[in-house]
């Protein structure tokens, strides 16, 4: 792959340009250019307000209020379109980075027991963790279960590979919104689910909504549910090219079933399984939807639903929303870099 | 033969354009583009149809709850998507500081001068909103067994605890206490009632500055917990729309509910006779030995769009005027709402929003930073209900939210 080697490399290097400066503009256009924007206002804060005085009537009689100067905030907006320059403050502020916070709790706390608890009461260290136990225990899991399935379906007469590939990507298929809905309405303390776990334990007052734990468990379950049919898919595309002479000289030596997986398959398929890896794992950081449809925001928070609530709340806070972004942006970075480097590494290996 | 051939085809087509437009109304309009933004509940849909039915305009309405979500973005781009917005006393807070709503006072001028002064809505001294219903929540119960237990309609929220003590000991219904205490808007508004009914200030007077760390956040905390000890153990998922299904399936016998939802609970449908043959209401419940309701009273009204043409602006007003005009009112509608319009006639459905108006509950404050206050109260109270922290930390968190958010604003420094 060494390009600039080549004794026609002038030509070459122009044509490989003028062949990914289609994609090259796209991802300045729609990847660059809005994480640039992002950035920018996560450091930028709207004005001081400016407040007066009024009297407000209504219906209901008439009361001293107040409410924002808009001459005044126009004229402020005008010379700084931009709003006001804040820096790091608002990553530092209590929403996200809170180091302030953490260091009043560390000399506040009375052991590392009290210490984690204080931290884990803010709002940004608190999703970090269920963010962070979701992608560890979803990715995995998601990628295991998606090797079972195709192993299992590859296993299977062809006559019912076709109807078994359609019903193993059923989850897939169906909206995350509408498939968390409806998983939601099973598990209520009315539901189908939530009664049979409510008979099974002997507990009428037992609600899978109302249990922190139970909650997570669900989410990562509905998690794993909707996500093992992407590696189904792969890892049935991937079963198709395992090399039979191989498996067969398995065989002949005498391999198991299981030895011919453990030693033939697994070490065929490990590119799929890295790049299936970083794209959970990038998935699973943004995990947003089941939260909003299991309504289970009193018991696990992320950090896209803290995006969404910063822009849906009653007053949009949108640098805090930025802020959040740049943030998330940084934790897949720091997520996938193992696996980053380790693919470098390779690379490099290769060219040698 | 030719003619009448035409004339029958004509005749079809009059006949059908007349059942897809449904009684075309003159409202005054000539030409303009008409797209409402609000909330979705019956009254509001009721008023949305009433003005769609108005000739010559472009008319589109997106109800729906989360249109507090969708109206300041659709509202700041030149020309707006949306030409007005309904809202209510708290939501018309975002849209004046965004500063996307138009004055009213020359179209008033021009063509309201019969809609009567008391609703107008002006802040300081312009009208921004033209309000068409008043609305609060109040106490619903089920006088069946109410009776069965020989107990009169709680007025506070302490006799409202000994009843659903009584109503559980006696095997009547494992859970009969419902409310909207989904974590979040809703949760956050039951706080604000118990709060208000324990005669507390939001704020330090004439700042921005938060205090609700007191005792009578404590006592109000407190309160919203012993309820959840009789509701459904869900009650953190539960809206508006999920309480009401609690209710209408009778799982439910005493709530603090919304005077524009009891209208579906006291109708024939979604429920048995025993059930909504029994819904009653009375006006909102005091707590803690205060004189002041635990409730807050709110106005829904109308408004205009800054950001469109004059035309638009012209015909938006006329079709919402139309929609909130007596024409409006009809078997169906009557129930809907405490409305603001003439020839409307109040039923026992809405007696709970008159109680509440009669005992002069505060209104939900109109101040610019409310909101902030509102969304840091539905993010942190739900911890303090699990038992996962004290009142105290739930409030101190409540506070330290809102200042981040307030400062972020540039509401405090």
């Amino acid at each position: 792959m060494a390009f600039g080697q080549s004794f026609v490399g002038d030509v070459k290097h122009k044509s490989f340009f003028l062949f990914i400066l289609p994609s090259m503009a796209a991802m300045v256009l729609f990847i660059a250019l809005p994480i640039l924007s992002v950035l920018v206002q996560s450091v930028f804060a709207p004005h001081e307000q400016v407040i007066v005085e009024v009297k407000n009537c209504g219906p209901f009689g008439c009361t001293e209020s107040t409410m924002i100067d808009q001459e005044a905030t126009e004229k402020l907006r005008a010379e700084q379109p931009l709003g006001r320059f804040v820096g790091a403050e608002i990553y530092m502020n209590r929403g996200h980075l809170a180091f302030g916070e953490i260091g009043q709790a560390w000399s506040a706390s009375e052991g590392l027991g009290d210490f984690v608890s204080r931290v884990l009461n803010l709002p940004f260290y608190g999703a970090l963790a269920f963010t962070l136990t979701y992608t560890a225990v979803v990715t995995p899991l998601a990628i295991a279960f998606g090797f079972v399935i195709a192993i299992a379906v590859n296993s299977l007469p062809r006559l019912f590979r076709g109807p078994m590939i359609f019903f193993s990507l059923l989850p897939m298929i169906v909206t995350p919104l509408i498939g968390a809905l409806i998983l939601f309405w099973m598990i209520d303390a009315r539901g189908i689910l939530g009664s049979a776990i409510q008979s099974i334990a002997g507990d009428p007052n037992l609600s899978l909504k109302a249990s922190t734990p139970l909650t997570w468990i669900m989410l990562m379950v509905y998690g794993i549910w909707s996500s093992a049919p992407f590696a189904f898919v792969v890892y049935y595309a991937g079963l198709q090219t395992v090399p039979q002479d191989t498996l067969e000289s398995a065989m002949i030596d005498g391999a198991t079933r299981w030895e011919r997986i453990r030693y033939v398959v697994l070490p065929h398929l490990l590119p799929l399984t890295t790049f299936m890896a970083l794209i959970k794992i990038m998935d699973n950081f943004r995990v947003f939807e089941p939260i909003v449809s299991f309504s289970a925001a009193a018991h696990a928070q992320s950090l896209s639903y803290f995006i969404f609530q910063d822009l849906g709340g009653e007053t949009r806070l949108l640098s805090s929303a930025a802020a959040t972004s740049v943030l998330t942006i940084a934790g897949v970075a720091i997520l996938l870099s193992p696996v980053l480097v380790r693919n470098w590494r390779d690379f490099n290996r290769m060219r040698a | 033969m030719h003619h009448h051939l035409r004339k029958t085809l004509l005749a079809g087509a009059v006949f059908f354009a007349g059942t897809a437009m449904s009684w075309a109304a003159d409202c005054g309009v000539s030409s303009g583009r008409v797209s409402i933004i609000g909330n979705e509940f019956p009254a509001i849909k009721s008023v949305a149809a009433k003005a769609g039915e108005c000739d010559n305009i472009e008319f589109k309405a997106n109800l729906t709850a989360d249109h507090q979500k969708l109206n300041v973005a659709g509202m700041q781009g030149n020309p707006a998507e949306y030409t007005t917005a309904i809202i209510a006393n708290s939501s018309i807070v975002a849209l004046i500081n965004e500063d996307v709503i138009r004055p009213l006072d020359d179209l008033i001028a021009k063509h309201g001068q019969d809609i009567p002064a008391q609703q107008l809505i002006t802040i300081d001294g312009k009208v921004m909103a033209v309000a068409f219903m008043a609305n609060a929540q109040h106490l619903v119960y089920r006088e069946d067994i109410l009776e069965k237990i020989g107990v009169e309609p709680p007025k506070t929220y302490e006799e409202l605890l000994a009843a659903a003590k009584m109503i559980r000991e006696q095997g009547i219904m494992q859970n009969p206490v419902g409310g909207a205490f989904a974590a979040g808007w809703n949760l956050a508004e039951e706080f604000v009632n118990m709060y208000l009914g324990h005669g507390g200030e939001f704020y330090k007077p004439g700042t921005a500055e938060v205090s609700i760390n007191n005792e009578k956040g404590v006592a109000a905390l407190n309160m919203l917990k012993s309820l959840t000890e009789y509701m459904n153990p869900d009650y953190l998922t539960h809206d508006s729309n999920a309480t009401s299904a609690e209710w209408e399936a009778g799982n439910v016998a005493l709530m603090n509910m919304w005077g524009s939802r009891t209208g579906r609970l006291m109708d024939a449908e979604g429920s048995t006779p025993e059930v909504y043959e029994n819904t009653k209401v009375a006006g909102p419940m005091t707590v803690g030995g205060g004189s002041d309701p635990a409730a807050t009273l709110w106005w829904d009204g109308w408004t205009v769009s800054k950001n469109i043409s004059d035309e638009d602006a012209e015909a938006t007003f006329l079709a919402m005027k139309y929609g909130i005009s007596p024409a409006l009112l009809n078997d169906k509608t009557m129930g809907e709402a405490v409305w603001m319009i003439d020839g409307y006639q109040p039923a026992d459905v809405n007696q709970g929003v008159f109680a509440a108006i009669a005992m002069q509950t505060t209104p939900y404050p109109m101040l610019p930073y409310q909101g902030l206050l509102h969304t840091a109260l539905g993010d942190n109270i739900a911890e303090f209900l699990q038992g996962k922290e004290s009142a105290e930390q739930a409030l101190a968190d409540i506070e330290a939210a809102y200042t981040a958010a307030a400062q972020e604003k540039g509401f405090l420094n």
